[in-house]
């Protein structure tokens, strides 16, 4: 097993381990908003995915310009990892939201400018699942990276333009939180539980890309010496 | 040869085929026009609701038509292989992308007339000779959004197995910008601008048309090569 797996299970651990500190804090410790009341915990799971599912599409982004830069094969394997993680959490997200949704504006989804977060989100998850798409219908391993790095760079644009729906559609979502605009209450389970998703993350990726690299091992050998090499595993 | 030569030489090409066969434009059209029609037909006989929703309606028609479009633009290229000898003569990829698009542009451009002709008849839309030249104007910068992203795209589906499915899938979620700007400033140029908004509405045209041109023609290379 190399370090980079090693490591990453580290990282999913250290995730785990911190994401049960958070959501004791979030759930329990913490005390009810003053507007929302028990409403607010869903924060704590809600902004750290928000945080993370971008940061997964950043990751994709900088793996996708290396690989055409490089063309090394690394950085394809940490592009998958990372686009599939970042629609995990996108879809998550989305879910989360309409929950919140429900309970603060009485709606699971507005589909006006009102909200312009929850629709540009919705349309980053739909890109990024027809880059996924568009991969797995390519039988050539080469062609194959070099498409899923063009597409992720067409994508990574309209991550950007989510990023910044609610300044240039104000509405209903918050721009943002900053340590200054957060109560001091508030900010413990918030970072910890970023950093939960962040490690849990790292842990994803690095066990798709792990997958990705053998699959391409046995993409690269003859039919014989693929089913030994499966039996050998 | 310069770029803007290379450029022109594909364009001119593109155009060429296009004039002599006349299919794709011939189909195209029916296509919008029989679109358009289907949606008059599942609104039913609401003319107040269809002029409320024409703005909307004319821009999904011609979302729908640049799948048509794009598709067709090439498939000719794979016809026995004919992109591997653009490959192999002494042209940047740039310029084959960029001479696809504009031929795209135009293409789609030219559906204009006809179809927002179609639209005004079918949906009894209310406009004037001004209303109609801003609608033209607006509906060429929304098919020059359209055409970028979706140049590169075909050029990739059109490559592989599923190629039908795969360039709306990839398509039109990245184009959502282009629908929701061209719908709000369609429905501007219909039914007056009192606010003053369209000039944001084709800044958001425009900077979407000017970033996937730009970052295109980068890309290009590493969709074709082999």
């Amino acid at each position: 097993m190399s370090w980079t797996l090693r490591a990453s299970h580290w990282s999913g651990l250290l995730g785990l381990a911190l994401l049960l500190v958070g959501s004791y804090i979030g759930l329990f410790a913490s005390p009810p908003g003053r507007h929302m009341n028990e409403v607010i915990r869903i924060l704590y799971v809600h902004v750290p995915t928000a945080w993370i599912h971008m940061v997964c599409y950043l990751i994709a982004f900088l793996c996708g310009l290396a690989s055409l830069w490089s063309g090394r094969r690394r950085w394809d394997y940490a592009l998958i990892g990372a686009v599939e993680t970042g629609v995990v959490l996108n879809v998550l997200l989305l879910i989360q939201g309409m929950i919140w949704g429900r309970a603060t504006w009485e709606a699971k989804w507005g589909w006006s400018w009102a909200d312009a977060r929850l629709t540009t989100s919705l349309m980053t998850v739909l890109i990024y699942a027809g880059i996924l798409a568009l991969g797995s219908f390519v039988d050539e391993p080469e062609r194959r990276s070099r498409w899923m790095a063009v597409t992720n760079t067409m994508a990574f644009l309209a991550v950007m333009f989510n990023y910044y729906a609610p300044q240039i559609f104000p509405g209903l979502h918050q721009v943002g939180f900053t340590p200054e605009t957060v109560d001091a209450s508030f900010k413990m389970p918030l970072r910890i539980n970023a950093f939960a998703m962040l490690f849990l993350a790292i842990w994803l990726i690095g066990q798709r890309a792990f997958l990705e690299h053998r699959r391409r091992q046995l993409e690269d050998v003859e039919p014989p010496t693929r089913l030994a090499m499966l039996e050998e595993s | 040869m310069s770029i803007g030569r290379q450029i022109g030489t594909i364009l001119m090409k593109d155009l060429l085929l296009e004039w002599r066969s006349r299919a794709r434009i011939l189909s195209v059209v029916l296509f919008g026009i029989v679109a358009l029609s289907l949606f008059a037909f599942a609104a039913g006989a609401d003319t107040p609701m269809l002029q409320r929703y024409g703005p909307a309606y004319l821009v999904l028609t011609l979302l729908l038509s640049s799948t048509l479009a794009l598709t067709e633009g090439f498939r000719v290229e794979n016809e026995d292989r004919a992109i591997e000898g653009l490959l192999l003569l002494p042209v940047d990829p740039a310029a084959i992308f960029y001479g696809k698009a504009l031929g795209n542009t135009l293409f789609l451009a030219l559906l204009g007339p006809v179809l927002v002709g179609a639209a005004i008849v079918f949906y009894a839309l209310e406009v004037g000779p001004v209303a109609v030249a801003k609608l033209l104007g607006l509906w060429a910068l929304a098919a020059a959004g359209l055409s970028a992203p979706g140049t590169l795209y075909a050029a990739m589906t059109s490559q592989i197995r599923g190629q039908e499915v795969l360039l709306p899938i990839v398509h039109y979620p990245l184009v959502i910008p282009v629908l929701l700007a061209a719908v709000k400033s369609f429905d501007l140029a219909l039914n007056g601008d009192p606010m003053a908004q369209m000039t944001s509405w084709i800044s958001v045209l425009a900077a979407f048309s000017l970033i996937y041109w730009a970052v295109g023609g980068v890309l290009f290379r590493y969709v074709i090569e082999e």
